[in-house]
């Protein structure tokens, strides 16, 4: 105890006396925009959540084919969240002459619980958001219902026993992407009326939905509570759960976001490195006395460590505090942007903020901090004699050890993590040599250059192991804002190149085998005025039916854990057949059969689906097809890119296998908005074939992935701040040195003019190396991530190397004079007395 | 008090192994004041070193109290030193990041004593720089902040004191007072002690003197020894 109060003291002593400030601030500086990150992306990903949870219409859905008992909405009460419950069921509609089979859904007050209901007020007319649900006794249809029917708002139909009135056109439905395949258009109704319709009778397909929105440990309660009493037909459904290409898009998000905040945190070290080794260098002599005066080796490193473990701990708490308000202010700038309020942050970002904020300290200072209590002695009689310096392997094992820690973490993906830590490494040695080298070189030159110049390169090479470091730190962090600039532009904009604003938009299935040629024609002739520039429609047969047997041997739902296997399993696949692989499909094992393959009873799986169900190549698989079976083997296995919007199938055969077996046919294209009317006259010629709208589901895909761009930039923002701390932080950690010199000089006689030339040379040389090699070891790190971690073909960008170097020279030059400015206004005199 | 027997100390230089130190054998009494005397590099801090335990000899040993400081490893001296042992530097050694309180407190700190603010106060008074205590070192003058690490050596009220050159940095008339409030403090705290001085003004304040010359003390052993005092 008495040991604690005296490094609290000796803390307070170095604290008053300015020793610490530097470090402390690297670290709040550290922690703040780690936490900014970490607060602001907090918030960013619960909204992401809840914006997929826009597509559940809740935070958590919780599904049944029979009534759901009272019980459970009570006790969704019961765990503070909100609960709505819907139901839809298919129902024939009447509309004079016409008939039309809807999918009918009748929902109570306060639905939806996420995301809101867009209507209009005649079939494709201008939308308005609404927080109302149809009154009692009025539906609302869907266009694509109206056009089907003939009817227009104001008109009655006939659902089951009731008339009711037509109100309002549904636009838009957020939970109605969730499996948007099975719809048949549209019929919402208030569940009031739903008695009355005299429809719900035994042999009714009707679904019912528990909405749950609320605090996500609530909702984990909940779900922990329910899910061992649920029946079969009922389970929970998530964001987890929604469709595969928002689901990727989702998981990029994060990986972008995890990124900008890694960046944070490996500058953050760098920046503290360089502190701490700072602050040892201003220690060894009270360290030395400490000795003389008879403290132990283990004592120095107690005191030193509490007086850290404090320091860590009250600046990251400072930090979390500065960093909470940062992101505060961040919100309310996207608040415009952002469509509703952010949900708060949880208190997560905190822990995660001192752990990191300890973690960083004790990766990046302990090693030099522990070089304090082997000061020999006997340096208090001759100071030239200091203790060994660290060796490097520690110095860097330990930074890097926490690194990769806190990447891992931080990045929640060892892939992503090995291959930032890679690359940190990898520059750090051609970095360092190459530092050296440059540093080699610069004696060369000397004796060319004025008085300046050659002041700035003889500093530079006589200080050649403190100038390698300084331009290994300074190049880490070109390199890191480099790539994170990168990642944000190239990687960036080649993620949204994926996702072309012509990306089909419309989706039509149930086109019978006998409609196809006329659809096909229909589709060539109507979308040749509009749009002749893209590829005509191509109709994709399809069969639906049950996986039963792998390897001749019987599966069930059942036989897998997994609940994502269990769902694929319950369900019927659309089988679909071709000689010609779609671009987005890619074959990663086995062979693709081409136009040989004809008549040959093998599959192609696509790859996830195959590592849900286990399914390997060679397996033969068996499907029951209405009353037959398929027996095939699967002779490749494929990637396919989803985000392509283009109908795409889990499993493929050769053409002339299925073709005995009944089908439909599914198609995708891309309608401009100026020929929306082609809808109405496709409705009109082929009553039965479905039309999907996908137009609004894009527009949100395509809001949520610029709202992520937005998110990243900002972040980037507080990554650059970050940046300049550890260039600042260099600075600092040969400041005394260059004090005291400067002194000296100006005590020979060198003008205020020389002095700052000489600076400003020394810091653009050191930011030209730097800049220069950080943007080769950018280019580099960059092309790996984009080939590796989000498969991109990554382009040489010549602005960055511009960027890099005269940026880098330009930004330390400015930082260096800027940093050691306040020598030129002293007296040499006070300079010297002070050291 | 402290004993060196056939102490030698060499070091490695570029141009071969470098004798510092050259068979030194001394003692010094409990209560004696010795001045160990020499031009510029003629060993002077290295044996003050060797003496304090700040540094092993290549040959030979050195007990401090009564103690072998070879059977002692790096923390074993350093124990052997808290509360025991005092130093005044020619440097003055003062941390500038403390107040002169603050320094003088130090090795009360370190020793974990209980008060050591009041202790240091005091020992600040008897140096004249009470009121001074909260000033940082570099508000000091040269004198004042070697009375300052005067008062922080004897603080702990040790049993031996070395000093390296104290008036090394200092003006005539401040060293002056400077030793005169070494001495003063020596006598009234019965301290032993030993001082590294270039200046035979200083060394005379000594019971004696032992003189070095390129690395061997050129006195006759007996009263290195100690028994001409």
């Amino acid at each position: 105890m008495k040991r604690f109060v005296f490094a609290l003291r000796l803390l307070a002593r170095d604290w008053r006396a300015g020793e610490m400030r530097v470090l402390a601030a690297a670290l709040v500086i550290a922690v703040a925009s780690m936490t900014s990150v970490g607060f602001f992306t907090d918030r960013i990903r619960v909204a992401m959540q809840q914006q997929t949870g826009e597509l559940l219409g809740a935070d958590l859905v919780l599904l049944s084919t029979a009534a759901p008992p009272a019980t459970w909405s009570a006790q969704a009460q019961a765990h503070n969240l909100r609960s709505v419950q819907t139901l839809s069921f298919p129902s024939v509609v009447l509309a004079g002459e016409r008939t039309q089979l809807m999918e009918v859904k009748a929902v109570s007050s306060g639905y939806p619980l996420r995301g809101v209901l867009r209507v209009a007020l005649s079939g494709y007319g201008a939308e308005q958001p609404t927080d109302s649900i149809p009154e009692v006794g009025t539906v609302w249809l869907d266009a694509r219902a109206l056009n089907a029917l003939g009817l227009v708002v104001g008109d009655t139909l006939q659902l089951g026993a009731l008339d009711i009135r037509v109100t309002k056109v549904l636009a838009y439905e957020p939970d109605r992407g969730g499996d948007f395949f099975s719809i048949a258009p549209r019929l919402m109704m208030n569940s009031a009326d739903v008695p009355r319709t005299g429809l719900l009778g035994p042999g009714s397909r009707v679904s019912y939905r528990l909405l749950l929105a609320g605090r996500r440990d609530a909702l984990q309660a909940l779900r922990n509570k329910l899910e061992p009493s649920l029946e079969a037909g009922q389970r929970f459904l998530d964001a987890s759960d929604a469709r595969p290409e928002l689901k990727s898009a989702l998981e990029r998000a994060q990986r972008f976001l995890g990124l900008a905040a890694l960046v944070s945190v490996i500058l953050a070290g760098v920046a503290v490195a360089s502190a701490t080794r700072r602050y040892v260098a201003r220690h060894l002599d009270s360290s030395a006395l400490m000795r003389c005066f008879g403290a132990t080796q283990n004592q120095i490193t107690l005191l030193f460590g509490l007086q850290m473990l404090v320091l860590g701990l009250v600046a990251s708490l400072v930090g979390c505090a500065i960093g909470y308000a940062a992101q505060e202010v961040l919100a309310r700038l996207l608040a415009g942007i952002i469509s509703g309020k952010l949900p708060a942050p949880s208190a997560w970002p905190v822990l995660v903020g001192v752990l990191t904020g300890l973690i960083t300290l004790a990766g990046f200072s302990l090693p030099s901090l522990l070089r304090l209590k082997s000061v020999p002695p006997q340096r208090v009689l001759r100071r030239d004699m200091g203790p060994l310096p660290s060796r490097s392997i520690t110095l860097y094992g330990a930074a890097l050890g926490a690194m990769a820690v806190l990447l891992v973490w931080q990045a929640g993906d060892t892939t992503l993590a090995v291959y930032v830590i890679g690359g940190v490494v990898a520059a750090l040695l051609v970095l360092a040599l190459s530092a050296y080298l440059l540093v080699r070189a610069l004696g060369v030159l000397r004796g060319r250059v004025g008085v300046a110049w050659r002041y700035g390169m003889a500093n530079i090479a006589r200080r050649s192991s403190a100038s390698v470091a300084q331009v290994v730190a300074f190049g880490i962090g070109i390199m890191l804002l480099l790539l994170l600039s990168l990642v944000r532009g190239d990687l960036l904009s080649a993620w949204e190149r994926t996702l072309p604003p012509d990306a089909p938009n419309q989706f039509l299935i149930n086109i019978l085998p006998e409609q196809v040629q006329a659809v096909q024609q229909f589709l060539n002739e109507r979308l040749q005025d509009g749009a002749a520039t893209h590829p005509a429609p191509v109709l994709h047969p399809m069969v639906r039916a049950r996986l039963t047997a792998i390897n001749g041997r019987e599966v069930l739902p059942v036989d897998y854990a997994d609940d994502h296997a269990k769902r694929l399993m319950e369900r019927e696949f659309n089988l679909s057949w071709g000689d010609t692989l779609q671009a987005d499909n890619l074959i990663v094992a086995g062979q693709w059969w081409g136009s040989a393959g004809r008549g040959r009873p093998e599959l192609s799986v696509e790859k996830g689906l195959a590592a849900t169900l286990g399914l390997r190549l060679g397996d033969e698989l068996t499907y029951r097809i209405a009353d037959r079976e398929l027996r095939a083997r699967i002779t490749s296995l494929r990637t396919v890119s989803w985000d392509s919007f283009r109908a795409n199938f889990f499993v493929l055969t050769p053409p002339g296998v299925l073709e005995d077996y009944p089908a439909t046919y599914i198609t995708s294209f891309y309608l401009p908005p100026t020929t929306r009317d082609l809808l109405g006259a496709l409705v009109r010629t082929f009553p039965n074939v479905t039309i999907i709208d996908v137009d609004a589901m894009m527009t949100r895909v395509r809001s949520i992935m610029q709202r992520v761009n937005l998110s990243v930039q900002y972040v980037f923002l507080f990554t650059l701040l970050a940046g300049l701390t550890v260039m600042y932080a260099a600075i600092q950690s040969t400041r005394d040195e260059r004090v005291h010199e400067s002194a000296l000089l100006r005590t020979l006689g060198a003008s205020r003019r020389q002095l700052l030339q000489g600076l400003a040379a020394e810091f653009m040389i050191l930011g030209l190396l730097a800049g220069l090699l950080a943007s080769f070891a950018a280019t580099l790190a960059g092309y790996v991530i984009a080939k590796q971690v989000f498969h991109f073909d990554y382009a040489f960008d010549l602005q960055l190397w511009l960027v890099g170097t005269l940026g880098g020279a330009l930004c330390i030059g400015f930082f260096g004079v800027w940093g050691t400015r306040f020598i030129l206004h002293q007296p040499p005199l006070q300079v010297l007395r002070e050291l | 008090m402290v004993q060196a027997q056939n102490v030698s100390k060499q070091v490695d230089s570029p141009e071969g192994p470098l004798l510092l130190l050259d068979d030194i054998d001394l003692s010094i009494v409990a209560g004696e004041a010795v001045a160990i005397v020499g031009a510029s590099g003629s060993g002077k801090s290295t044996l003050l070193g060797l003496l304090a335990g700040l540094d092993m000899p290549t040959d030979g040993g050195v007990s401090l109290d009564g103690i072998a400081l070879n059977t002692l490893d790096e923390d074993g001296r350093a124990r052997l030193r808290a509360g025991r042992v005092g130093f005044v530097f020619q440097s003055f050694q003062l941390l500038p990041g403390l107040t002169a309180l603050e320094n003088v407190m130090l090795p009360l700190e370190l020793a974990g004593h209980a008060a050591p603010a009041a202790a240091a106060r005091a020992v600040l008074e008897q140096v004249g720089l009470d009121v001074r205590r909260h000033h940082y070192p570099n508000q000091l003058s040269g004198g004042e902040q070697q009375r300052v690490a005067i008062a922080r050596a004897f603080v702990a009220s040790p049993k031996i004191l070395f000093a390296d050159e104290p008036t090394g940095s200092l003006d005539q008339a401040t060293g002056q007072r400077v030793i005169e409030m070494l001495f003063a403090l020596n006598r009234e705290h019965r301290t032993t002690l030993v001082l590294v001085t270039h200046d035979e003004d200083v060394a005379h304040y000594c019971h004696r003197s032992l003189r070095l010359a390129s690395g061997r003390l050129l006195l006759p052993s007996a009263q290195a020894l100690g028994a001409g005092a």
